[in-house]
C-alpha cells in the first residue's frame, strides 16, 4: 500500500504512539484488503462505550485507555489516548440511567456506559449515543469519505446522502478517528457504486409499512450488491429512506442503493448503472409483497402480544408524534409493554413538545441510546413481541428467542392496547 | 493425497490444523458466542458446532459491523479459530481476521469451500498465499464426526 509522506510520519511516531498505533492497524486492515492507499476522512461514526465483559476486564486491567487500545485499535501496548483528530461520534450503545426499573439490564453496564461516555467525551468523542446520526445533526455532503460503522447508517450515509463509506469495524472506526485516514477501497471508489440489479415497483409503495417490505424483498435478492429502483414509488419521507436501508441491510448486506430521480448519484436509471447495460428489471408486485409479509410473520404462533417496540432504527421526532397521537386518551393493556427508541437528542424535543408525557400517561415508554438488540433486553417475561420495523423482526427472534409480529403502527399500537395481535396485510 | 492452493495472503503467518468448513456465510453479531466460540445462528449448517483451534474456512462474512468486534473478541477469551480462509474479501472479514490476528488467506485458485472438507488437515502459509490441504482418511460431517 502507498503511504503519503504525513501518513508515514504517522506511522513512525511523530504524532505519539496512539496516532502510530491507529496507523500501523489502518496499513494492516488495507493490505488485508488489498487496497492501493489510504483516503482522508472528516467523519467518523463508530463505537467505543458500549459495555461488554470483554471491555469490562480491559478497563479494570488499565482504565479506558486500555479499552480503546486494544479494542478500537487492536494494540496491546500502554499508551495515552490523545483528543480525536477528526469529528467522531458514538452510535448506539447500552440503555442508559432512563432505563433503571424499566429495562432489565445491568446496573454495572449502566455505570460502565456513564464512566466511558465521560472519558470519550472528553476527548472529543460526540455522544450522539444513536443508531441515526442523521436525524441529529451528522450530515455528511455528498461525495465525502466518511468511516462508519451500522449497517442502517452506513447505507443512508451511501445512497441517500451520497457520501463513502465501507460498513466499518469497531476498531477501523478507532484508528479512523485518531488519523483521519480509512482504506480507499469498496465503496469508496467510483466503479464500484453503480447499480447491479433493476427492481421496478409495480404497485404504490408510499407508506412507511411498504417501504420496509421493498426493503426487506431487495435485500434478499441482491445480498451484497447495489440495487436500483424504479417504478411506483412516489416520493420517499426520511423514515421511509431510512427504514428501506435497514431492511435491506438485513435480508442481505446492501451498503448503497439507488432511487433514480431521488437518491444523488442517480439522476437517472442510465445514470444509476454508469456506463454498463441497464439489467432486465426484477418485479415487485402484489405477489412478492404478500410473500415478504408472510415471512416476516412466519416466526410465531401466540397471537397474546407483550411487547410493542417502535423506533427502529431510531425514531425521528415526527414518529415520535405519531406514536404519541395514536396512544392519546387511551391506556395500554395491563399485559402489554410499549416502548419507542429515540436518539436522546430527540427525546429531549419530545419531552419539550408534550408527546413524551403523552405517551407515559398511556402506558408506554420513550427509551434513549439503544435497542432491544443492542442491550439483549427487552420487558422481562416477554415471549411475543410486535413491531413495524422489518430489521427488528428479522434479528429479535434469533436474539431474545421471542416471538415476532410485523405490521403497521396501527396494528401495533392495537396490539398494545387488546394484548392481541390482529394484524393483516391491507 | 495433498493438495495445493494458491491465494493472497490477508494476516501473514504459519499455521496448521483441522479445518471447519462452513458453506454458508457467517454472521459474527448475532451469529456466534464469543465466550463459548460456537456459532449461535439458529438455522445455520454448523449450529452448536465450536471453531476454536480450528481452520475455519468459509464463503465470507455477513451481518452487522460488529462482525470484526466479535471475532476480535473470541481472541481476547481465547476461543479464536487458529486460522482462516474465505471466498469473498469484504470489510467485515477482511478486519475481523486482522483482529483476530491469524494466519488468514483469500483468492485462492479454487473456491476453498469446495476444497476443503471438514477434518482434512490444513497447512495456511499466509506469507506466500499458499494453502496445503491433506485430506482426512474418510469425509467427517461438519460436526466433526466420520
Amino acid at each position: 500500500m502507498r503511504l503519503t509522506d504525513d501518513e508515514r510520519a504517522m506511522l513512525g511516531g511523530a504524532e505519539g504512539p496512539a496516532v502510530a498505533a491507529a496507523m500501523d492497524l489502518l496499513v494492516r486492515y488495507g493490505e488485508a484488503l488489498d487496497a492501493d492507499r489510504l483516503c482522508d476522512v472528516r467523519n467518523v461514526a463508530g463505537t467505543m462505550t458500549q459495555p461488554s465483559p470483554a471491555k469490562a476486564r480491559l478497563v479494570a486491567e488499565g482504565g479506558w485507555d486500555k479499552a480503546f487500545a486494544v479494542i478500537n485499535l487492536d494494540c496491546d501496548d500502554d499508551i495515552e489516548i490523545p483528543p480525536m483528530r477528526v469529528p467522531t461520534c458514538q452510535l448506539q450503545q447500552g440503555f442508559g440511567e432512563d432505563s433503571v426499573g424499566v429495562a432489565p439490564y445491568p446496573k454495572t453496564f449502566v455505570e460502565l456506559q456513564g464512566d466511558a461516555e465521560s472519558f470519550y467525551g472528553r476527548r472529543g468523542v460526540n455522544i450522539l449515543a444513536t443508531c441515526t446520526p442523521y436525524q441529529v445533526g451528522n450530515l455528511p455532503v455528498r461525495g465525502e469519505h466518511v468511516a462508519w460503522m451500522e449497517s442502517s447508517a452506513v447505507v443512508y450515509a451511501n445512497s441517500v446522502f451520497g457520501a463513502r463509506t465501507n460498513c466499518e469495524g469497531t476498531a477501523s472506526t478507532g484508528a479512523a478517528s485518531l488519523t483521519g485516514k480509512v482504506p480507499c477501497w469498496g465503496n469508496h471508489l467510483d466503479h464500484n457504486r453503480y447499480g447491479s440489479h433493476l427492481v421496478d415497483v409495480r404497485l404504490p409503495v408510499r407508506d412507511f409499512l411498504d417501504w420496509g417490505m421493498l426493503g426487506y424483498f431487495v435485500g434478499d435478492l441482491v445480498q451484497e450488491e447495489r440495487p436500483v429502483v424504479v417504478g411506483d414509488i412516489g416520493v420517499p419521507e426520511l423514515a421511509d429512506l431510512k427504514h428501506f436501508g435497514a431492511a435491506a441491510a438485513s435480508s442481505g448486506g446492501v451498503e448503497l442503493f439507488h432511487l433514480p430521480g431521488i437518491t444523488p448519484e442517480a439522476p437517472t436509471t442510465e445514470a444509476a448503472f454508469g456506463s454498463r447495460p441497464v439489467p432486465e428489471a426484477v418485479g415487485y408486485g402484489h405477489r412478492e409483497r404478500r410473500h415478504v409479509y408472510e415471512a416476516l410473520n412466519s416466526q410465531g404462533d401466540s397471537a397474546d402480544v407483550d411487547f410493542v417496540l417502535l423506533g427502529c432504527p431510531h425514531a425521528s421526532i415526527d414518529q415520535v408524534r405519531a406514536v404519541a397521537r395514536a396512544l392519546e386518551g387511551r391506556r395500554l393493556h395491563s399485559a402489554t409493554q410499549l416502548w419507542i427508541m429515540v436518539p436522546r437528542a430527540l427525546r429531549a424535543i419530545a419531552d419539550r413538545s408534550g408527546y413524551t408525557e403523552v405517551i407515559e400517561r398511556a402506558g408506554g415508554r420513550v427509551l434513549t441510546d439503544s435497542c432491544p438488540a443492542m442491550s439483549r433486553s427487552a420487558p422481562p417475561g416477554t415471549r411475543v413481541f410486535a413491531t413495524d420495523s422489518a430489521k427488528q423482526a428479522h434479528y429479535l427472534p434469533a436474539i431474545l428467542g421471542i416471538e415476532a409480529w410485523f405490521g403497521t403502527l396501527e396494528d401495533c399500537v392495537e396490539a398494545a392496547f387488546t394484548g392481541r395481535w390482529a394484524g393483516e396485510l391491507r | 493425497m495433498t493438495l495445493v492452493l494458491h491465494g493472497r495472503r490477508v494476516v501473514g503467518g504459519v499455521v496448521e490444523g483441522e479445518a471447519l468448513v462452513s458453506h454458508e456465510t457467517i454472521s459474527g453479531w448475532g451469529g456466534i458466542d464469543p465466550a463459548k466460540g460456537t456459532i449461535i445462528e439458529r438455522r445455520h449448517e454448523l449450529h452448536g458446532v465450536c471453531f476454536t483451534g480450528k481452520i475455519l474456512v468459509f464463503p465470507g462474512a455477513k451481518g452487522s459491523s460488529g462482525w470484526s468486534g466479535f471475532f476480535q473478541t473470541t481472541r481476547l477469551l481465547g476461543t479464536a479459530p487458529v486460522g482462516m480462509i474465505f471466498t469473498v474479501t469484504t470489510t467485515k472479514a477482511a478486519l475481523g481476521a486482522v483482529v483476530t490476528r491469524v494466519p488468514t488467506v483469500t483468492d485462492l485458485d479454487r473456491d476453498p469451500v469446495e476444497a476443503i472438507n471438514t477434518g482434512d488437515w490444513v497447512r495456511i502459509d499466509a506469507d506466500n498465499g499458499i494453502v496445503e490441504i491433506k485430506r482426512a482418511a474418510e469425509p467427517v460431517d461438519s460436526a466433526g464426526q466420520p
